[in-house]
């Protein structure tokens, strides 16, 4: 008895020997960039980022974005002399840890905080940051982050809001006369939020929703929601998810033989979304900002000459082709280095000069904030898009 | 409307083999060994991804698979060496909390290796969907329900029919019976890991064309085996194929029917039941069965 006692606490050992450095393996720490001239204080700012776990592909390339653009704005000499230094808090997608990274930086006395990546992170960390007064640059999509702007007095947003993307389906349903639709959605805070979006907005516009569906993320097959979507008499199906489950349902569509367009939101816009829909993604209508069809638009645009260079100093930098996600954490540090520029290091100063931003060129759209809309983003700064041979095709 | 049923009739049989195959796995070494292996779906999950990044290195998709099922078997053959074995003797309970730890150190593993991707395999036959009466049938759920016939059948085979599968049947009638008579219990555990790790591999191949592939799918892919296994009586080998089935066919019908995003509230009330009428046909069935 003695023996297998012996024995079996030895293996113990080795299994939490084993866990423990497994946890410790999968954590990433906090990266700071000190660099830039040593005569001026450096501004510090933060970052409460999804770097790993489920959002792990939204927080990966903000956080290669937000340490090229620091590390070129301390080569050029900073905000005003300034060096940025760059405070960077990995979440691990989870809700908690957000608001206890945002905490450590608070603490640590930062200028301004920016994210989280999902909807959820920006949500937690909200009533902190507000109650610190400090000002946030959430980069996430639900618009319930900066709405009511009354009770988010301190916080701000990059990403185009579900409605600016919905305002852009309706306006293709009502070009092709379709007033019928099947709307279906993940059952997490971005599917809820698109779904209180087209509630209000297709009755507005004479649309019907005949059939409503949900399903979860980690649902492996959507074919029963689809036939009943089927049976409905829908015109087109609009779909509010991010894969690999609005892969599925793109592949289940295909395999149920259905030819009324397929429209998802710009929670599928990129490359993943195509590489495991295969096939089945051509024909897949979907609104999305410029930044993968960059090469398509009119020389003429506003945004074409800060996509290209985004775009290029990203390739020159990682090898590899920036997503719409790098371009929102893109898109708020410029707000944010503008605001101070004009501010200096004060916070309240930051945040009316946030709110009073107009006019600024970024990679998602042009901003105009204003005390009512924290987000700045009108239905310009997004296209139609079209998939065709597994590549983005603007629709005209 | 008839059309709609039959549709989820197919959508309920390919969910319901993919679950099928997993509880089978469950039961078969929960009946060599009187283990409950929790860490099932990792095994299953890290040989999909093995194959994914063979292919993609690549090779043919058998060779990748081949070569993914033997590197998973001998990884659970020395896990059970390194751990069940060592701890041979200690209660059931114990036995569980091991296999949960190897569980989420597996799952540690995979997020280190392959990160939080999501990675697909292709469809062993490119064809598109099969039209029966006006429903689609996808025709990887062909594959899939083929595995889980085919390993029913032999391990029906294997218990039934040969001297070695007698031998794995008396020794764990009675343990110590079969020790006099010279069958190794140890040998039997290792095969029983082994076996297990290949079986799952192969169904991560399978299922992984339909259901896409993530390092931490395989904790939900695990409990819907569990409560399938549950359903079917946890240590009956054709009523773990009947509880997967019935699971699938009871959650398609009921997201169709009544209403989607019900499933796996679906799968938990079902659980609930059955422990309620049942208490005895898992707990007790644990406490009874160690060795």
């Amino acid at each position: 008895m003695k023996r297998k006692f012996k024995g079996f606490t030895g293996s113990m050992v080795v299994a939490l020997l084993l866990a423990v450095s497994l946890i410790l393996g999968g954590c990433s720490s906090g990266k700071s960039s000190k660099a830039g001239s040593e005569t001026a204080e450096p501004y510090k700012v933060g970052a409460v980022l999804d770097i790993s776990g489920t959002s792990s592909s939204l927080g990966t390339p903000e956080r290669d974005t937000l340490l090229m653009m620091v590390d070129k704005i301390n080569a050029e000499g900073g905000i005003q002399g300034h060096p940025i230094e760059l405070i960077i808090e990995d979440n691990k997608s989870d809700e908690m840890e957000a608001v206890l990274a945002a905490n450590k930086l608070i603490e640590k006395g930062v200028l301004a905080v920016l994210g989280g990546s999902s909807s959820g992170t920006s949500m937690a960390i909200m009533k902190t940051v507000q109650d610190a007064q400090i000002p946030m640059i959430s980069l996430a999509a639900a618009s319930s982050i900066v709405e009511p702007a009354a009770e988010r007095q301190w916080v701000f947003k990059t990403a185009q809001s579900d409605i600016v993307m919905i305002n852009k389906i309706i306006e293709y349903l009502k070009k092709n006369n379709m007033t019928k639709i099947a709307f279906m959605y993940m059952n997490n805070a971005y599917g809820d939020n698109g779904k209180k979006a087209i509630s209000a907005a297709a009755p507005q516009n004479g649309i019907t929703i005949v059939a409503e569906e949900k399903f979860d993320a980690t649902d492996n097959d959507m074919t029963p929601q689809l036939t009943n979507v089927k049976s409905s008499g829908a015109q087109a199906v609009v779909v509010w998810a991010i894969p690999p489950s609005a892969s599925i349902l793109t592949k289940n569509y295909k395999d149920l033989g259905l030819t009324i367009p397929l429209i998802h939101s710009h929670g599928v816009g990129n490359q993943k979304f195509i590489e495991l829909a295969q096939d089945a993604a051509d024909g897949v209508i979907l609104p999305i900002g410029k930044l993968p069809v960059t090469d398509q638009i009119a020389d003429s645009d506003p945004q074409k000459a800060v996509l290209t260079s985004y775009i290029n100093d990203y390739q020159n930098k990682y090898n590899t082709a920036p997503n719409s996600f790098g371009g929102y954490a893109a898109d708020a540090l410029s707000l944010l280095v503008k605001a101070i520029e004009k501010a200096g290091p004060d916070r309240s100063v930051i945040r009316n000069e946030l709110e009073k931003t107009q006019g600024l060129v970024g990679v998602s759209g042009v901003f105009n904030m204003s005390e009512q809309d924290h987000n700045g983003l009108s239905e310009d700064s997004a296209v139609l898009v079209q998939i065709e041979d597994g590549k983005w095709k603007i629709l005209q | 409307m008839g059309e709609q049923l039959l549709q989820l009739l197919f959508s309920g049989l390919t969910l319901g083999s993919i679950y099928s195959i997993i509880a089978l796995i469950l039961v078969i070494t929960y009946k060599v060994t009187g283990i409950l292996n929790l860490a099932l779906g990792e095994f299953l999950v890290i040989g999909a991804l093995l194959t994914v990044s063979f292919k993609s290195m690549g090779m043919p998709l058998i060779a990748a698979s081949l070569l993914a099922i033997i590197i998973v078997a001998l990884l659970a053959g020395v896990l059970e060496r390194l751990t069940v074995n060592k701890a041979r003797g200690a209660s059931s309970l114990t036995m569980l909390i091991i296999t949960i730890g190897i569980s989420i150190s597996l799952r540690g593993l995979a997020l280190l290796i392959w990160g939080t991707d999501t990675y697909s395999l292709p469809s062993f036959t490119a064809s598109g969907p099969i039209m029966a009466g006006g429903a689609a049938l996808n025709p990887q759920s062909i594959w899939v329900f083929l595995l889980a016939a085919a390993t029913l059948i032999c391990v029906n085979t294997f218990f039934g029919r040969t001297y070695w599968g007698k031998a794995v049947k008396a020794s764990v009638l009675s343990p110590i019976g079969a020790q006099l008579q010279g069958i190794n219990l140890s040998t039997i555990s290792l095969a029983a890991f082994v076996f297990s790790g290949a079986l799952a591999t192969a169904a991560g191949i399978c299922i992984g064309p339909v259901t896409m592939v993530t390092y931490d799918m395989g904790f939900m892919l695990g409990v819907k085996g569990f409560i399938a296994a549950t359903i079917g009586g946890l240590g009956s080998i054709s009523g773990a194929v009947l509880g997967g089935l019935i699971l699938g066919l009871l959650e398609a019908y009921s997201s169709g029917l009544i209403s989607s995003g019900l499933n796996d509230a679906i799968s938990i009330v079902i659980l609930l039941a059955v422990l309620l009428i049942r208490p005895e046909g898992i707990l007790g069935a644990i406490s009874e069965r160690k060795i």
